[in-house]
């Protein structure tokens, strides 16, 4: 509750910032101080010291999973201002900054509620309020008319696939045995499943296989995460996404559990196709942002594995995957938005230039190819592990392991432009802040690569207490 | 200790060596880590089979059930023998080559990708195996796409994505090993255990690790990307490829393959032998057309390969003794070719056979030493390698795992024939006759050169004429492979 709280408190006193003061730097330091406070009260609801005595009516359950989804979340973000935040002074002229960073808290707040959910309505609730100041976000370069077409798609879409998702509680609710939203309550007596009952997974399947670009749901992704700026396609692309699949697990965990065989092939299905259709298109990319975008489908296709097998395994996966990718991405998208030219190749020749930019980028890209020594390997490596341990679906893990060698191909690309080739890559002014920025979340992903034992244990205590 | 100083010396002089911007100092520095190598290496061996400074088994990541657990038995003692002789030899064999930019990375790189390689043989837990074995690829990586040829980034990419589908297949088939265990470990103890526990899964298993294996060493018709890749590396690079990397695969094989998937691999024995043969003289067949030298080198390569991996698969103590030594004699042999090639690149900047001749004239010394290594190749009798054929074509003939041993060894005696023919003809083609203007100006051998060339030639003698201290290296081993490979079901 902490969280929740705190997130929507600090989106307003983000706001009043706006107001107080026009320097950026100082609206960018306050949302920092009110980001690493999110963390501590986090931290403290973790630890049992909850701050508020709000009785949420059962609605909302703060589990250890769910807090320690918060926490991740909330350190990728902090590692997201620290890096990108004075990026999005530059989004446009005049560009209301303080407003962008009230819509950031705003998000959290969403985020927290769709970790920690109890309650259909809840998620519904969560997932709203994540995705409206998206919508904002998305078209905020007022002038560019692909930031406003991507607005655009990315609302209808959205509201399309909110509806649908309506749709579906609606359909549990009837099919449930006494009426409930209630997520745990929902799977009772469900050994003989009615066909609204189905239809009510299929249709809350869809809306959050939109929400997580799952393919065939994806086809929103590429353009609203190019035309989006490219300082809030780091934010969509990693913490909404990793927000999402956490409330995806958590609801198809305690909801619909025991119904798993019914819904399982269907779900492999989409992670195939998913797999298949992120790594191909990426590989006939000609921009990096385009690339980076289809690879977050991509990804989205590994993070499916763990709805697959749903395993004590997969919820520490998800989490690991969750912190990994984040990280790498955000990394990525960093140097990506100081790059004059988006194409490959305008990172002809970055290593001679640049070669602390080009080091950490690369460490970046191997990590999401899942190459060892990076946390992106052991990421894959328990979403693997968690679909061998149930034993079937062993076609699927062929495929994305298949899949994950293609990948390779696309991320090396930069590699080979940066290292390999001849050419003059323009980079926006870095500062030494940044750079040293930059060096410590390579090493964190290196360290987490090497010696992931201290993450790992503070996710295997929290699944016996789930 | 040892293996894990094995490791830390080429790991930690190659880091350091990232920071040595003078080229001479680098040549110097990681001349002395490979030397420094060498000498542990020498030392683990003087101690005898069961010391306890052969292995260690320190914690790594508990939840996992993995542990960073190394250790030396006789054949990773052979082979971490291979990969710390090669190393210096190399370095002093390739002193006057030039590198173009960064060139001390150059070496820091070479040294990172021996770490790598002692890893592999060294690693006791299978996803340790799989870490090293991952990232014995990346130093070689960017050597080959740094200072390689022309077409060397589309030839390095192709190698490393092939090899990367392999690792990936053979981690899936770790992972579900592992699923199976009964103590969840990734320890080899553990996944020896497994032989009772795994039944029919074993025949699909079995392909998830040869795949990997099979482009590693490589076996037609998962070879392609081999020639491309031998001809647009830097030499010293090619030298560890073919010299030790390539071990890499037989080494998959015998420790985690056949050990673990005693029935796969006596159910698949038939067609891999088959696939085998057909490499080995199909290998053989596009050697004798080739005009570059080096990619004559690199097919004979692969046809050599191809008879060690028949002679895994035929599961006799003969062959699998004739495998352990042929790894080393193959390893010193191949890169002794891959010095001369190199030796004649830098000297007349060409590799075309077509383009060279009558260097025995002016460089008589180089002739001689040539001659000896090539009829090493051709495994002429006096050679390790005669000693090495001779117990693989032993034991493939005396194998009981196979209905066909008859015909594989007559086919693999047909490519001994062929090899026979293009090396000859290369040493002819170079060597004899008459020299051209290209070659009229030919110098004999620099001083390093000689060195490394005589140091090599005389370890062909030597194992030729007494190969029994290391055949007594590798008995024990053998035996206990041997045992649990002919655990039926």
């Amino acid at each position: 509750m902490n969280a929740i709280i705190v997130s929507a408190i600090w989106g307003i006193v983000m706001m009043f910032t706006g107001i107080i003061t026009e320097k950026g730097s100082t609206v960018k330091a306050t949302a920092i101080v009110g980001l690493i406070l999110l963390i501590l009260v986090n931290y403290m609801d973790l630890t049992g010291h909850h701050l508020f005595a709000i009785d949420a009516h059962k609605m909302l359950f703060f589990d250890t999973f769910g807090l320690l989804a918060n926490t991740i979340l909330f350190c990728a973000t902090l590692v997201y201002f620290l890096l990108s935040g004075s990026d999005i002074e530059k989004v446009a002229v005049k560009m209301p900054v303080a407003e962008c960073f009230a819509l950031i808290f705003f998000v959290l707040c969403g985020v927290s509620l769709v970790t920690t959910f109890n309650t259909l309505l809840m998620l519904f609730l969560g997932i709203e309020i994540i995705s409206i100041p998206l919508y904002i976000l998305t078209g905020s370069d007022k002038r560019n008319l692909k930031s406003n077409e991507a607005a655009l798609k990315y609302f209808l879409m959205g509201s399309f696939s909110t509806g649908v998702m309506l749709l579906g509680i609606a359909f549990l609710f009837g099919a449930s045995q006494n009426g409930t939203f209630f997520i745990d309550d929902l799977g009772i007596g469900k050994a003989a499943v009615s066909p609204l009952y189905i239809a009510g997974i299929l249709l809350l399947l869809v809306s959050i296989g939109f929400k997580v670009s799952a393919a065939p749901f994806h086809f929103w992704t590429p353009d609203v995460y190019d035309g989006a700026p490219t300082v809030f396609t780091s934010f969509m692309a990693t913490v909404v996404k990793a927000a999402f699949f956490i409330g995806f697990i958590r609801l198809f965990d305690e909801g619909f559990g025991d119904s798993q065989p019914r819904w399982q092939l269907f779900v492999a299905i989409i992670t195939a196709a998913t797999l298949f259709i992120g790594n191909v298109t990426a590989v006939f990319q000609q921009s990096v942002k385009r690339m980076l975008a289809y690879s977050s489908i991509a990804q989205a296709g590994f993070m499916l594995l763990a709805l697959i097998s749903l395993n004590g395994t997969a919820k520490e996966g998800i989490l690991l995957y969750a912190a990994a990718y984040s990280l790498a991405t955000i990394g990525i998208f960093a140097i990506l938005i100081k790059m004059k030219d988006y194409t490959f190749e305008g990172f002809n020749g970055l290593a001679r230039q640049q070669p602390l930019l080009a080091a950490t980028c690369t460490i970046f890209l191997l990590s999401l190819a899942g190459i060892p020594l990076t946390a992106g390997f052991f990421a894959k490596y328990y979403m693997l592990s968690s679909v061998i341990a149930t034993g079937h679906f062993l076609w699927l893990v062929i495929f994305a392991v298949l899949c994950a060698a293609v990948s390779v191909y696309y991320y090396f690309r930069v590699i080979q432009a940066m290292y390999f080739k001849e050419g003059d890559a323009q980079v926006a002014d870095l500062g030494t802040g940044f750079k040293g920025l930059l060096v410590i979340v390579a090493a964190l992903v290196l360290l987490l690569g090497i010696f992931p034992q201290g993450l790992l244990d503070k996710l295997t205590t929290m699944v016996y207490t789930w | 200790m040892i293996p894990v100083l094995l490791i830390a010396i080429p790991l930690v002089c190659g880091l350091v060596g990232f920071f040595i911007k003078n080229t001479g100092t680098a040549k110097g520095w990681s001349l002395f880590a490979s030397f420094l190598s060498l000498a542990v290496s020498l030392w683990g061996l003087s101690l005898g089979r069961n010391s306890p400074m052969l292995s260690a088994d320190l914690p790594w990541v508990p939840a996992l059930g993995t542990r960073f657990a190394v250790g030396l038995d006789g054949m990773g003692q052979i082979l971490t023998l291979l990969t710390a002789v090669s190393f210096p030899i190399i370095f002093i064999a390739t002193w006057r080559d030039e590198y173009r930019g960064k060139s001390w990375n150059f070496y820091a790189l070479m040294l990172l990708s021996q770490a790598g390689l002692m890893g592999v043989f060294l690693a006791m837990d299978a996803l340790l195996f799989y870490f090293f074995w991952e990232l014995a690829l990346i130093p070689v990586y960017f050597l080959c796409s740094f200072w390689g040829g022309e077409k060397r980034i589309q030839a390095t990419f192709k190698f490393f994505i092939y090899t990367f589908i392999g690792s990936l297949l053979m981690l899936v088939g770790i992972i579900w090993l592992y699923a199976h265990t009964p103590d969840h470990s990734f320890a080899i103890n553990s996944f020896y255990k497994l032989r009772t526990i795994v039944g029919n899964d074993q025949m699909w298993l079995f392909w998830l690790f040869f795949i990997a294996f099979a482009i590693k060493m490589p076996i037609w018709p998962l070879h392609t990307w081999q020639p491309d890749t031998y001809e647009q590396s830097p030499t010293a690079t090619t030298m560890v490829l073919s010299g030790i990397m390539v071990k890499m695969g037989l080494f998959g094989v015998i420790r985690w393959l056949a050990p673990i998937l005693p029935a796969g691999t006596w159910a698949w024995g038939d067609t891999v032998s088959g696939l085998c043969i057909v490499g080995m003289i199909y290998a053989s067949l596009v050697a004798i057309q080739q005009d570059d030298l080096k990619r004559l080198v690199a097919y004979s390569s692969i046809a050599h390969i191809g008879l060690m991996c028949l002679a895994i698969f035929a599961t006799t103590t003969t062959g699998m003794q004739g495998v352990m030594i042929q790894m080393f004699n193959h390893g010193i042999n191949i890169i002794g070719m891959w010095i001369v090639v190199d030796l004649i690149e830098r000297q007349f900047k060409t590799r075309k056979i077509s383009e060279l001749g009558g260097l025995a004239q002016k460089a008589p010394g180089l002739a001689i030493l040539l001659v000896i290594v090539s009829l090493a190749n051709v495994a002429l009798p006096l050679t390790n390698a005669f000693v090495g054929e001779f117990l693989l074509f032993s034991g493939v003939f005396s194998s009981t795992a196979t209905s066909y041993n008859v015909v594989f060894t007559a086919v693999a005696g047909l490519s001994i024939i062929l090899s026979a023919i293009y090396t000859l003809n290369m040493i002819q083609k170079v060597f004899f006759g008459n020299t051209n203007t290209l070659t009229a100006n030919a110098k004999d051998l620099h001083m390093n050169e000689k060195i490394v060339l005589v140091a090599i030639v005389a370890l062909i003698l030597w194992i030729g004429v007494y190969p029994k201290p290391v055949l007594d290296l590798t008995k024990d081993t053998v035996e206990t492979i041997i045992t649990k490979m002919n655990y039926k079901l």
